[in-house]
Protein backbone atom coordinates (compact mmCIF):
# COMPACT_ATOMS: atom_id res chain seq x y z
CA UNK A 1 0.00 0.00 0.00
CA UNK A 2 1.32 3.39 -0.78
CA UNK A 3 -0.46 4.71 2.10
CA UNK A 4 1.82 3.11 4.94
CA UNK A 5 4.92 5.10 4.75
CA UNK A 6 3.06 8.51 5.42
CA UNK A 7 0.64 6.45 8.09
CA UNK A 8 3.69 5.91 9.96
CA UNK A 9 5.28 9.51 9.93
CA UNK A 10 1.79 10.02 11.50
CA UNK A 11 2.12 7.57 13.73
CA UNK A 12 5.29 8.61 15.52
CA UNK A 13 4.99 12.24 15.80
CA UNK A 14 1.41 12.21 16.82
CA UNK A 15 2.61 9.91 20.00
CA UNK A 16 5.24 12.91 20.84
CA UNK A 17 2.25 15.06 20.70
CA UNK A 18 -0.93 13.50 21.59
CA UNK A 19 -1.07 10.06 21.87
CA UNK A 20 0.77 6.95 22.88
CA UNK A 21 -0.85 3.98 21.51
CA UNK A 22 -0.62 2.36 18.03
CA UNK A 23 -3.65 4.27 16.29
CA UNK A 24 -3.10 1.70 13.06
CA UNK A 25 -4.23 -1.20 16.24
CA UNK A 26 -6.90 0.54 17.58
CA UNK A 27 -8.48 0.34 14.04
CA UNK A 28 -7.79 -3.04 13.55
CA UNK A 29 -9.99 -3.64 16.44
CA UNK A 30 -12.77 -1.13 15.71
CA UNK A 31 -12.55 -3.11 12.29
CA UNK A 32 -12.72 -6.20 13.81
CA UNK A 33 -16.54 -5.16 14.56
CA UNK A 34 -18.45 -6.75 11.75
CA UNK A 35 -21.16 -3.89 11.38
CA UNK A 36 -18.30 -1.04 10.78
CA UNK A 37 -17.36 -0.15 7.14
CA UNK A 38 -15.38 2.74 7.66
CA UNK A 39 -13.74 5.33 10.39
CA UNK A 40 -12.79 8.87 9.77
CA UNK A 41 -9.30 10.44 11.29
CA UNK A 42 -10.87 12.10 13.71
CA UNK A 43 -13.38 9.39 15.19
CA UNK A 44 -10.01 6.82 14.93
CA UNK A 45 -7.98 9.69 17.01
CA UNK A 46 -10.48 10.11 19.27
CA UNK A 47 -11.38 6.53 19.97
CA UNK A 48 -7.51 6.28 20.64
CA UNK A 49 -7.28 9.27 23.19
CA UNK A 50 -10.35 8.01 24.66
CA UNK A 51 -9.04 4.65 24.94
CA UNK A 52 -5.76 6.27 26.94
CA UNK A 53 -8.21 7.84 29.20
CA UNK A 54 -10.36 4.98 30.35
CA UNK A 55 -6.83 2.94 31.23
CA UNK A 56 -5.40 5.68 33.07
CA UNK A 57 -9.36 6.11 35.23
CA UNK A 58 -9.76 2.74 35.26
CA UNK A 59 -5.87 2.28 37.19
CA UNK A 60 -6.50 5.13 39.47
CA UNK A 61 -10.28 4.87 40.21
CA UNK A 62 -9.16 0.84 41.30
CA UNK A 63 -6.19 1.75 42.86
CA UNK A 64 -8.19 4.32 45.05
CA UNK A 65 -10.67 2.27 46.29
CA UNK A 66 -8.70 -1.02 46.09
CA UNK A 67 -7.31 -2.54 49.16
CA UNK A 68 -3.47 -2.14 47.65
CA UNK A 69 -3.48 1.82 48.87
CA UNK A 70 -1.31 1.24 51.98
CA UNK A 71 0.92 -1.30 50.82
CA UNK A 72 0.93 0.81 47.37
CA UNK A 73 0.15 -1.82 45.03
CA UNK A 74 -2.57 -2.52 42.20
CA UNK A 75 -3.89 -6.16 41.91
CA UNK A 76 -6.61 -8.35 39.90
CA UNK A 77 -9.00 -8.27 42.60
CA UNK A 78 -8.56 -4.56 43.15
CA UNK A 79 -9.65 -4.00 39.11
CA UNK A 80 -12.28 -7.10 39.24
CA UNK A 81 -13.58 -5.40 42.60
CA UNK A 82 -14.04 -1.67 40.42
CA UNK A 83 -16.10 -3.98 37.43
CA UNK A 84 -18.19 -4.96 39.87
CA UNK A 85 -18.86 -1.82 41.76
CA UNK A 86 -18.55 0.91 39.67
CA UNK A 87 -21.26 1.64 37.10
CA UNK A 88 -19.70 2.77 34.47
CA UNK A 89 -17.30 -0.48 34.80
CA UNK A 90 -20.14 -2.70 34.72
CA UNK A 91 -19.20 -3.63 31.06
CA UNK A 92 -16.22 -5.07 31.61
CA UNK A 93 -17.65 -7.43 33.95
CA UNK A 94 -17.43 -10.13 32.07
CA UNK A 95 -13.72 -10.23 30.95
CA UNK A 96 -13.03 -8.82 35.19
CA UNK A 97 -14.75 -11.64 36.79
CA UNK A 98 -13.68 -11.81 40.40
CA UNK A 99 -12.01 -14.79 42.18
CA UNK A 100 -13.17 -16.84 44.48
CA UNK A 101 -12.07 -20.16 45.78
CA UNK A 102 -13.28 -23.28 44.60
CA UNK A 103 -14.12 -24.21 48.26
CA UNK A 104 -16.59 -21.53 48.55
CA UNK A 105 -18.03 -21.61 45.20
CA UNK A 106 -18.96 -25.52 45.71
CA UNK A 107 -20.30 -24.09 49.41
CA UNK A 108 -22.61 -21.52 47.14
CA UNK A 109 -23.54 -24.31 44.70
CA UNK A 110 -24.29 -26.78 47.72
CA UNK A 111 -26.68 -23.45 48.99
CA UNK A 112 -28.47 -23.06 45.93
CA UNK A 113 -29.43 -27.06 45.23
CA UNK A 114 -30.93 -26.99 49.09
CA UNK A 115 -32.78 -23.81 48.02
CA UNK A 116 -34.36 -25.62 45.09
CA UNK A 117 -34.73 -28.37 46.75
CA UNK A 118 -36.60 -26.35 49.48
CA UNK A 119 -38.87 -25.28 46.53
CA UNK B 1 -8.80 -7.92 9.34
CA UNK B 2 -7.14 -9.24 11.98
CA UNK B 3 -5.40 -12.22 10.97
CA UNK B 4 -4.29 -13.14 14.55
CA UNK B 5 -5.99 -12.77 17.84
CA UNK B 6 -3.22 -11.18 19.42
CA UNK B 7 -3.71 -8.05 16.75
CA UNK B 8 -6.56 -7.11 18.74
CA UNK B 9 -4.46 -6.54 21.69
CA UNK B 10 -2.59 -3.36 22.99
CA UNK B 11 0.89 -3.24 22.74
CA UNK B 12 1.91 -4.32 26.50
CA UNK B 13 4.40 -1.76 27.45
CA UNK B 14 2.25 1.17 26.17
CA UNK B 15 -0.28 0.27 28.41
CA UNK B 16 1.91 -0.37 31.19
CA UNK B 17 3.54 3.06 30.72
CA UNK B 18 0.13 4.54 30.42
CA UNK B 19 -1.26 2.82 33.85
CA UNK B 20 2.33 3.78 36.09
CA UNK B 21 1.73 7.51 34.71
CA UNK B 22 -1.99 7.78 36.11
CA UNK B 23 -0.24 6.23 39.10
CA UNK B 24 1.18 7.72 42.43
CA UNK B 25 5.17 6.98 42.11
CA UNK B 26 6.26 3.83 43.39
CA UNK B 27 2.55 1.75 42.99
CA UNK B 28 3.13 -1.90 42.26
CA UNK B 29 1.10 -3.01 39.34
CA UNK B 30 0.79 -6.94 39.40
CA UNK B 31 1.13 -8.49 35.79
CA UNK B 32 -2.19 -10.18 36.08
CA UNK B 33 -3.52 -6.53 36.48
CA UNK B 34 -1.75 -4.80 33.83
CA UNK B 35 -3.38 -8.07 31.39
CA UNK B 36 -6.28 -7.41 33.05
CA UNK B 37 -6.45 -3.72 32.15
CA UNK B 38 -5.01 -4.22 28.75
CA UNK B 39 -7.82 -6.50 27.55
CA UNK B 40 -10.41 -3.99 29.56
CA UNK B 41 -8.95 -1.28 27.29
CA UNK B 42 -9.94 -3.96 24.21
CA UNK B 43 -13.01 -4.17 25.07
CA UNK B 44 -13.62 -0.61 25.51
CA UNK B 45 -12.66 0.21 22.13
CA UNK B 46 -15.12 -2.37 20.79
CA UNK B 47 -17.55 -1.02 23.14
CA UNK B 48 -17.34 2.38 21.94
CA UNK B 49 -17.01 1.42 18.30
CA UNK B 50 -20.15 -0.51 18.82
CA UNK B 51 -22.07 2.71 20.69
CA UNK B 52 -20.39 5.29 17.62
CA UNK B 53 -21.39 2.59 15.19
CA UNK B 54 -25.68 3.00 16.15
CA UNK B 55 -25.28 6.99 16.19
CA UNK B 56 -23.98 6.42 12.28
CA UNK B 57 -26.37 4.05 11.90
CA UNK B 58 -29.25 6.49 13.11
CA UNK B 59 -28.03 9.12 10.98
CA UNK B 60 -27.91 6.52 8.15
CA UNK B 61 -23.98 7.29 7.95
CA UNK B 62 -21.75 4.67 6.96
CA UNK B 63 -18.54 6.61 8.23
CA UNK B 64 -17.99 6.87 12.00
CA UNK B 65 -17.00 10.75 12.86
CA UNK B 66 -15.73 12.36 15.78
CA UNK B 67 -19.35 13.56 16.96
CA UNK B 68 -20.24 9.92 17.17
CA UNK B 69 -17.10 8.88 19.32
CA UNK B 70 -18.13 11.65 21.45
CA UNK B 71 -21.61 10.43 21.23
CA UNK B 72 -21.02 7.20 22.46
CA UNK B 73 -18.45 8.69 25.15
CA UNK B 74 -21.56 10.36 26.75
CA UNK B 75 -23.86 6.92 26.16
CA UNK B 76 -21.15 4.86 27.81
CA UNK B 77 -21.40 7.52 31.08
CA UNK B 78 -17.99 8.32 30.34
CA UNK B 79 -19.03 12.20 30.34
CA UNK B 80 -15.61 13.05 32.26
CA UNK B 81 -13.60 12.46 29.19
CA UNK B 82 -15.47 14.70 26.70
CA UNK B 83 -13.95 17.91 27.79
CA UNK B 84 -9.95 16.31 27.36
CA UNK B 85 -11.35 14.40 24.15
CA UNK B 86 -12.12 17.81 22.70
CA UNK B 87 -9.41 19.34 23.13
CA UNK B 88 -7.25 16.72 22.17
CA UNK B 89 -8.80 17.05 18.99
CA UNK B 90 -8.17 20.65 17.91
CA UNK B 91 -4.47 19.95 18.96
CA UNK B 92 -4.53 16.94 17.03
CA UNK B 93 -6.78 18.83 13.93
CA UNK B 94 -3.86 21.73 14.65
CA UNK B 95 -1.15 19.63 14.43
CA UNK B 96 -2.63 17.09 10.94
CA UNK B 97 -3.34 20.87 9.17
CA UNK B 98 0.33 22.05 10.60
CA UNK B 99 2.53 18.76 9.30
CA UNK B 100 1.63 19.90 5.68
CA UNK B 101 2.43 23.42 6.30
CA UNK B 102 5.50 22.48 8.16
CA UNK B 103 6.84 20.20 5.70
CA UNK B 104 6.35 22.57 3.42
CA UNK B 105 8.52 25.61 4.65
CA UNK B 106 11.16 22.56 5.62
CA UNK B 107 11.27 22.28 1.82
CA UNK B 108 11.62 25.53 0.86
CA UNK B 109 14.29 26.72 3.37
CA UNK B 110 16.16 23.62 2.50
CA UNK B 111 16.03 24.83 -1.36
CA UNK B 112 17.00 28.47 -0.19
CA UNK B 113 19.54 27.29 1.95
CA UNK B 114 21.17 25.18 -0.65
CA UNK B 115 21.00 27.85 -2.80
CA UNK B 116 22.76 30.65 -0.64
CA UNK B 117 25.52 27.77 0.17
CA UNK B 118 26.26 28.23 -3.66
CA UNK B 119 25.88 31.47 -3.95
CA UNK B 120 28.17 31.59 -0.45
CA UNK B 121 30.62 29.62 -1.90
CA UNK B 122 31.05 31.39 -5.17
CA UNK B 123 31.58 34.58 -2.97
CA UNK B 124 34.06 33.20 0.05
CA UNK B 125 36.97 33.04 -1.81
CA UNK B 126 36.93 36.08 -3.33
CA UNK B 127 35.79 37.80 0.59
CA UNK B 128 39.10 35.77 1.50
CA UNK B 129 41.08 37.19 -1.26
CA UNK B 130 40.11 40.44 -0.32
CA UNK B 131 40.98 40.08 3.53
CA UNK B 132 44.41 39.06 2.48
CA UNK B 133 44.96 42.09 0.37
CA UNK B 134 44.22 44.34 2.90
Amino acid sequence: MSGNATEKDDQTSASRRNVSLPISRVRLIMKSSPDVSSINQDALFLTTKATELFVQHLALSSFNHGSGKDSNSLSYSDLAHTAEQTETFHFLTDILPKKILASDYLKSLEQMQEEDADV
Amino acid sequence: MAERPEDLNLPNAVITRIIKEALPDGVNVSKEARRAISQAASVFVLYATSCANNFAMKAKRKTLNAGDVLAAMEEMEFERFLEPLKEALEVYKKGQKGKKEVSEQKRKDKEKKTSEDKSRMEEEPEAAEEDVEN
